[in-house]
């Protein structure tokens, strides 16, 4: 392989990878207060379209992405009432979320365009490609890491906060004793409703983020199911980082270069169908979490915080 | 109302289970669902009554109407039995979708490859059998991992639902597509010997049965077996279920194969007797639906049966106001979302008391750092 073409593989890797990274860690974060939210796949949905539904109406990519991130956080409000407050099963909500914002983003892509016409195929405002003077100069990792648009610099300075925050930070250690012992983080006086209502819609909001980049950047438009499951593959990514905000650009980058790697094979026209390259980034999600799962119970350690899926009641005793 | 006041509501469990709330809270909750969805489509530029209206006669206002609602109802019939056998033992098989489509591979290969060389009177038992091992043996695969590995399976059947659906648009794109086809997306017309009998003159076809045999294999098994006993421990106790000595991995295993044959037989079934061949349209999403469908009739096979017709004239009513009123199909999709949220949500109403709690103390300084207000 010539230099040239690792570039722009490693390039277009970080670029898809980026909606993974924002996702990944959002769950992450609300995973690590004890609420798993497999709406993901429906929020990014929704995030993408209401992002993209503003930009094009508002002309601001600021706009987009502050819609975006706002209707992340309320879909997983949405989650949050029904899973903490009035305790209805994690798994069952999730879903629930999945379909009802692949169904909502669905029927605003067809509504929200000018005089109510779908939005399907409008151009609107996208992220354009920022070169950082000196740095985008240097060979290889230049024109990977620093000719990319403004999200893909955002979650290079979000990444190290975020994991600084998770472990260095008193909130941080507060949200995981959440995840880990509510019971214990209640007795010292943490509010466990409000710890988990907040990395819930914070959670939320990065996912949504994570599809403005989509609608705005990576694959710039409408159309429907545009995440293409990518919602279910940061729910498993979480699984591979083992909650760790590190390992999720490990991993999201890994998916990335898959991607990358399929749109060089198709572009430089393969012999092998394009629903069989389709297939790899999914049939790698499988290996990789067996691979995983496999691993972590061989070394006989559980990287999910203990009270991942349980409803908190305060004052009673766990049965 | 603010991210505190939220967090104040408190719970307090009632003494018994209030009869009163479990019947009134599912039909509020449609009542609460048909107005938020009338905003929506208030929102939309719709008139609710209109649309509502036009939903309902499209759905059961004729004869016609009710027999398109049943067709669309098999599906979720079939896959509704699937997915809540195995939600019975909490094993998530979010993969009805991808098993469907396997089962409709199957079935359409049968029915073209293999029915022209043999006697017309095997043709329909092989490829329903087709149907069902097609969608089990995709199925098994999660099944394996998480008896052996403990791989979570909702990942893992999601998955294999993008898989499976991108298998057979290989194949009707591309080489099982009809030669004669004017490049439509389809296989060729399967031979009539292989179609699923259809009642009198309208679409409803044999799959209807199975449904109703299957919902009551599924009731006998759980209600009068020691595999259903078994099955309602794991999912009810599973760690009085490992001290009796159950083997949770060998339910899993069974209990998938079950799960994911009904699925199977869902696409064999949209084949064989709706389309008569295999061609884009068949993964529409019944696969997801049925999870709705399994959870609004609280796992209850009977129970499957009659919210599927429901939800299926609800399908049947989106269409309609597509084509009568150009509104998008996906309605009938948010308005089950909404139906199944209040559900959930207003599930705890039986067994709790709402009150709010008295305002928390001040906030301290450290958590209050970055709270949406």
């Amino acid at each position: 392989m010539t230099l040239a073409l690792i570039t722009s593989i490693l390039a277009v890797t970080i670029r898809a990878g980026t909606s993974l990274v924002f996702a990944t860690i959002g769950e992450i974060y609300t995973e690590r207060s004890g609420v798993l939210n497999l709406g993901l796949e429906g929020t990014m949905l929704m995030g993408a379209v209401s992002g993209f539904a503003a930009a094009y109406h508002t002309g601001s990519l600021w706009w987009g992405v502050l819609v975006a991130m706002a209707v992340g956080g309320l879909m997983a409000l949405i989650h949050a009432v029904l899973t903490v407050s009035l305790r209805a099963d994690q798994t069952v909500s999730g879903l629930t979320l999945t379909i009802f914002g692949t169904g909502l983003s669905s029927f605003l892509g067809q509504r929200l365009g000018p005089a109510g016409k779908p939005l399907v195929g409008l151009v609107g405002p996208r992220f354009e490609r920022l070169p950082i003077p000196g740095l985008s100069d240097l060979p290889v990792v230049g024109r990977a890491l620093f000719q990319q648009d403004l999200l893909v610099y955002v979650m290079f300075i979000f990444v190290p906060l975020a994991a600084l925050y998770l472990y260095r930070t008193r909130p941080g250690l507060h949200l995981r004793a959440v995840g880990e012992s509510p019971e214990t983080a209640d007795a010292e006086g943490i509010d466990v409703y409000r710890t988990r209502y907040l990395y819930t819609i914070i959670g939320g909001m990065l996912v949504g983020l994570g599809g403005a980049h989509l609608s705005l950047s990576y694959t710039p438009g409408w159309s429907e199911n545009l995440t293409g499951g990518r919602g279910w593959i940061a729910v498993a990514l979480v699984i591979f980082a083992t909650w760790d905000p590190g390992r999720a650009v490990l991993g999201a980058l890994v998916f990335g270069g898959i991607n990358a790697i399929q749109f060089r094979m198709q572009a430089a026209g393969t012999t092998i169908p394009a629903a069989f390259l389709g297939m790899l980034p999914y049939a790698f999600t499988i290996l990789v979490l067996v691979l995983i799962t496999w691993l972590e119970s061989v070394r006989k350690r559980v990287g999910a915080p203990a009270a991942l899926g349980l409803p908190y009641v305060r004052g009673e005793r766990k049965s | 109302m603010t991210l505190r006041d939220v967090s104040r509501i408190r719970l307090e469990r009632r003494l018994e289970r209030s009869r009163a709330a479990a019947f009134a809270i599912p039909l509020l909750s449609l009542i609460l669902a048909s107005v938020f969805g009338g905003i929506l489509l208030t929102l939309a530029g719709a008139n609710p009554f209109e649309t509502y209206r036009a939903m309902l006669v499209g759905a059961f206002g004729s004869r016609y109407a009710i027999s398109e609602t049943f067709v669309k109802a098999i599906p979720l019939m079939l896959a509704g039995l699937g997915v809540s056998i195995a939600f019975r033992m909490l094993f998530w098989n979010i993969g009805a979708e991808g098993q469907l489509a396997m089962g409709a591979f199957a079935a359409a290969g049968t029915a073209l490859f293999i029915v022209p060389h043999i006697p017309p009177g095997l043709a329909l038992p092989l490829v329903i059998v087709a149907g069902f091992v097609a969608g089990a043996a995709w199925g098994i695969i999660p099944a394996l991992l998480k008896a052996w590995v403990g791989v979570n399976e909702i990942i893992t059947t999601l998955m294999m639902n993008y898989i499976a659906i991108l298998w057979i648009e290989y194949l009707f794109y591309g080489p099982w597509k009809d030669p004669q086809g004017y490049g439509f997306p389809g296989t060729a017309e399967f031979p009539a010997v292989a179609w699923l009998p259809r009642l009198a003159n309208t679409r409803v076809h044999l799959g209807l049965l199975i449904a109703i045999v299957a919902a009551a294999f599924i009731w006998l098994v759980l209600s009068r077996t020691k595999w259903g006993y078994e099955i309602r421990v794991i999912g009810e106790n599973p760690v009085a279920a490992r001290y009796a000595g159950i083997s949770t991995a060998r339910n899993i295993i069974l209990v998938m194969l079950l799960s994911a044959g009904l699925a199977g037989l869902v696409g064999m079934a949209e084949v064989a007797g709706v389309s008569h061949r295999l061609q884009k349209g068949v993964t529409v999403g019944y696969g997801y639906t049925a999870i709705i469908v399994a959870w609004l009739a609280k796992l209850n096979p009977w129970a499957v049966l009659v919210v599927a017709f429901l939800l299926a004239g609800l399908l049947v009513g989106g269409d309609q106001i597509q084509i009568t009123m150009g509104l998008p199909a996906s309605m009938a999709l948010v308005l089950q979302g909404i139906i199944l949220f209040l559900v959930l949500g207003g599930e705890i109403l039986t067994q709790y008391r709402i009150r709010l709690a008295r305002p928390a103390p001040a906030p301290r300084p450290t958590d209050a750092e970055g709270a949406p207000s």
